[in-house]
């Protein structure tokens, strides 16, 4: 490896130093250089033993057949260098950066040792769980295929009894469904459905059920009269999106997918109507008032916490919640300030095109027409960075508040199971002071019964103890299930929606270039 | 600081000037500006410190001149608006309507504005003839000055006189035909200042917006200890980093754009103004002139000799006004060309330029980020 004694990595301190350095304003690529470089070689400090070395998209290459860590990190550093030294050489071509870009896509390096796919910028949801967790959580994933796609929403039916339709398709190799695809279509109301079966069934045991989206009369009041308008495009679209990323967790979940009910729901054709979703119905106010005397109970339950993991997550989970929330708002102000940017254009392309043609220099007059349709075209690209911006990001970020609710919920029962357990313990007690005082009182009679509920409630007692135990382990195991997943989401995202930066970032660059013929032809 | 001796009027010399505005300094409620010039014939370079009267002095000077035929059919090069205080700007962005570059918060700008008008002044063969040019770029102090009184009152008669002299018909097409293209563009050019100054707003929005982004992404770093948690926290900063790149970028597109085509427009729109004025005086004076004739005409006999004089002098004039005229419009349409031809290049090099670098650092960042994460999750 003579090469890579050429290249002496930087040293650890050093380097700890300069990520805490402010980046300076002047050579920007190179600050900011340091500083992904910083957290990398951070990182790879206490990096464990299968680790691939960056496939090398610079001239000078180094060999993948290094198996030292260590100095495959800092190697992979320096080659951040000299990619990058490439890139401010290489500017005015379009196409090296766009090598640069599917390279590092495309090399899928493999791994000696236990499975590690690179999943590459994934358009689908790559299906999950096919790295290393497998080891770790003994799921059986070797053969797990499943994906799932909503689609076509169309509308059905006039007036206010229309509602969409979504095209639900699913393709599989996995043994327990009979068929490798199936497509069905369903409606909003049956996926409100699905959540709650399963919420019945499965949140008392402490698992995490996905929530669907939330309803919104105004927005599907504005679909069902028939306004055509972008709001109420966006509306379909955003509903859209999210109905398919909540199947697309609720078949991640692995004892979820176990439920016929999620087969069900993909399989037939035809799902009865579920009723008891409608908003202003009787099983809607019954629901209402079942939430109201939950939190209720909630405020009142004191619990006396053995466990100070769970004390710990929750906290967690409030601050999380917080950190969300803020991370929501300041998002969506970025998505109005770019929709506003991207009207501002599009206004100051109409000028343009007026003082163009009101120009008598015909050289000038052109090159002014080709700016306001440079500006035109840029108007369009912030329009979609916007979207891409408020679908990538601001969505997760909603998700995943909805999310940790459902987290607080498996907390909250879990709760409840150890209320119920306390409950039957001081029934015990009572029975037994019960049967103290008919003994005193010598009632033969009467004591035969309270013994006879004795032995019924101390049963009661360690089965409640034993519920008690399996939900607090299953909650457990779905906080971390649950926050492993949420850094891949948000891993999958991050990087989705870096391309879509990267994306627009170039069609700039042609849409300028292709301008700056027109404006040397002046004069 | 050179200091610049008393020069004799008979040795003035009418080469190009160099002329660079280095700095603005705030000196209790006004701004001074430090103005270096330098001839090109010469070796000498004066320093002197001006503030925004001395401009309005100086532009009163070149206006009022005496000597120069045809004086009326200069274009002269517009001055730019007075700046505001720092109050009047806050003022202005809450109306939500910039109207000029005094009001966009930047006192580079600024200076780049006054040191275009003197360069604008310094390049016109006629006027960088007048002795206040040469004096206001070298001489430490500049002659007492009569405060200039821009009078509400002449403000009113000439509004009046405008509506009435604007509709004039002219007597020759190319004229009209300028004064008509004048009136569009004029408008247009406007339109178009106003529209690009909010982009550039917008664009000073979006880099705010991103900071916070950034900054709220910092706050929920917490502990470290575990391995899912680590990964998140290490993912926010990533994404983190990536907002201050989009947010110096959306910065620097601000300002270049401010620095090239919404500094040429403005100037445009200006130079537009400026044109129309020189336009409507030389319809004034087409307008005296068809009086005297018709006076002429009118006159009594014992009157006729003098109403011939002045007609005679109306003419004279009107034919002066008219000839710098056309030569003034053409080369102030060769020189607008070619000023909004540099203005394009630029704008178009400079945005080509941030673009390629935030690619190519997004570029290495989204593939980096494939690795490092994968990296990230491998030991969880």
């Amino acid at each position: 490896m003579a090469d890579d004694s050429e290249r002496v990595p930087p040293p650890f301190p050093e380097s700890e130093q300069r990520e805490t350095d402010p980046a300076d304003g002047e050579s920007d690529e190179d600050s900011d250089d340091f500083e992904g470089e910083d957290i990398f070689t951070g990182n790879s400090q206490p990096s464990e033993p299968k680790k691939d070395p960056l496939p090398p998209a610079a001239p000078t290459t180094t060999t993948t057949t290094s198996s030292n860590t260590k100095t495959n990190g800092l190697h992979s550093d320096d080659e951040e260098q000299d990619i990058f030294a490439e890139a401010t050489v290489e500017l005015a071509l379009d196409s090296p950066l766009n090598n640069r870009k599917r390279e590092p896509a495309q090399a899928k390096p493999s791994a000696p040792g236990p499975s590690l796919t690179v999943t590459g910028p994934s358009t689908l949801k790559p299906p999950p769980a096919k790295t290393f967790e497998e080891l770790e959580e003994e799921e059986e994933e070797d053969a797990f295929e499943l994906n799932i796609a909503v689609t076509n929403p169309e509308k059905v039916g006039d007036g206010m009894n229309a509602y969409m339709a979504y095209k639900v398709s699913t393709q599989t190799n996995l043994p327990m469904f009979k068929c490798k695809t199936y497509t069905v279509k369903r409606r909003f109301s049956d996926f409100l459905g699905l959540y709650e079966k399963l919420s019945e069934k499965h949140s008392q045991n402490g698992y995490i059920v996905p929530p669907p989206p939330e309803k919104s009369i105004l927005g599907m009041t504005k679909v069902k009269v028939g306004k055509e308008d972008s709001s109420s495009v966006e509306f379909v679209e955003r509903r859209r999106a999210s109905l398919e990323r909540y199947l697309q967790r609720v078949v991640s979940h692995p004892s979820l997918l176990q439920d016929p009910d999620v087969r069900e729901f993909l399989e037939k054709d035809e799902l009865p109507r579920a009723v008891s979703t409608q908003a202003l119905s009787g099983a809607g106010f019954l629901k209402m008032i079942n939430r109201a005397t939950d939190a209720v109970s909630k405020m009142t339950i004191k619990m006396n916490e053995s466990d100070i993991w769970f004390e710990e997550k929750l906290l967690e989970v409030e601050s999380e919640d917080q950190h969300l929330r803020k991370l929501l708002s300041v998002v969506e102000t970025l998505v109005n300030h770019r929709k506003e940017l991207s009207s501002n254009t599009a206004m100051f392309a109409k000028s343009v095109a007026m003082l163009g043609s009101s120009e008598d220099n015909t050289a000038l007059s052109r090159a002014l027409s080709q700016l306001a349709e440079v500006e035109d075209k840029i108007e369009q690209l912030h329009q979609d960075q916007a979207c891409n911006d408020f679908f990538i990001l601001a969505e997760l970020f909603a998700d995943y508040i909805r999310l940790l609710t459902a987290v607080r919920g498996s907390f909250d029962h879990r709760m409840k199971t150890w209320q119920r357990w306390q409950d039957a313990q001081t029934t015990l007690q009572k029975k037994r002071e019960n049967e103290a005082k008919l003994l005193w009182a010598n009632k033969p009679d009467k004591l035969q019964q309270a013994k006879d509920e004795i032995s019924e409630w101390e049963s009661k007692v360690t089965q409640y103890e034993r519920d008690f135990e399996r939900v607090s382990a299953t909650v457990r195991k779905e906080v971390l299930r649950f926050e492993k997943e949420k850094a891949m989401d948000f891993k999958n995202q991050l990087v989705r929606y870096l391309e879509t930066l990267l994306h627009s970032h170039q069609q700039l660059i042609k849409y300028w270039e292709a301008f700056l013929p027109e404006a040397k032809a002046i004069a | 600081m050179m200091d610049a001796g008393i020069e004799d009027n008979s040795n003035h010399d009418f080469s190009g000037y160099d002329v660079r505005v280095t700095d603005a300094a705030q000196n209790g409620d006004t701004f001074v500006y430090v103005i270096k010039s330098q001839q090109i014939s010469s070796d000498t370079e004066y320093r002197v410190e001006r503030e925004f009267e001395d401009f309005e002095w100086l532009h009163h000077c070149l206006l009022t001149q005496e000597g120069v035929t045809g004086l009326h059919g200069i274009i002269f090069p517009p001055l730019p608006a007075k700046p505001g205080t720092s109050l009047s700007n806050s003022e202005a962005k809450t109306k939500k309507k910039i109207e000029s570059l005094a009001m966009v918060d930047d006192w580079q700008m600024y200076c780049r504005a006054l040191e275009e008008y003197l360069h604008l002044v310094t390049a016109h063969p006629v006027l960088v003839k007048n002795p206040a040019v040469h004096s206001f770029l070298k001489h430490r102090e500049l002659p007492l000055k009569t405060k200039v009184k821009k009078g509400i009152f002449n403000k009113l008669t000439q509004a009046v006189e405008e509506l009435r002299k604007e509709h004039h018909k002219d007597i020759d097409d190319f004229f009209q035909n300028e004064r008509d293209s004048n009136l569009t563009l004029t408008a247009f050019t406007k339109a178009a200042v106003e529209k690009f100054l909010e982009i550039v707003l917008t664009e000073q929005k979006i880099a705010i917006a991103c900071g916070h982004f950034s900054t709220a992404l910092h706050l929920g770093i917490g502990q470290d200890d575990d391995p899912a948690d680590y990964a998140f926290a290490k993912m926010c900063l990533k994404l983190s980093e990536v907002l201050d790149t989009v947010k110096k970028n959306f910065e620097k597109v601000a300002e270049n754009d401010l620095n090239t085509l919404g500094f040429n427009l403005e100037l445009h729109s200006r130079f537009q103004d400026a044109e129309k004025e020189m336009l409507f005086r030389r319809t004034c004076k087409l307008v005296d002139v068809e009086t005297a004739n018709k006076n002429l005409g009118q006159a009594k006999p014992h009157k006729k000799a003098a109403m011939e004089d002045i007609k005679k002098a109306a003419d004279k004039e009107f034919d002066e006004i008219s000839g710098m005229a056309k030569v003034e419009i053409q080369r102030y349409h060769r020189e607008r060309v070619r000023a909004f031809q540099k203005a394009l290049i630029e704008l178009e090099l400079a945005a080509t330029c941030f673009c390629c670098s935030s690619t190519g650092w997004l570029s290495l960042n989204s593939s980096v980020q494939n690795n490092y994460i994968q990296n990230c999750t491998v030991w969880n």
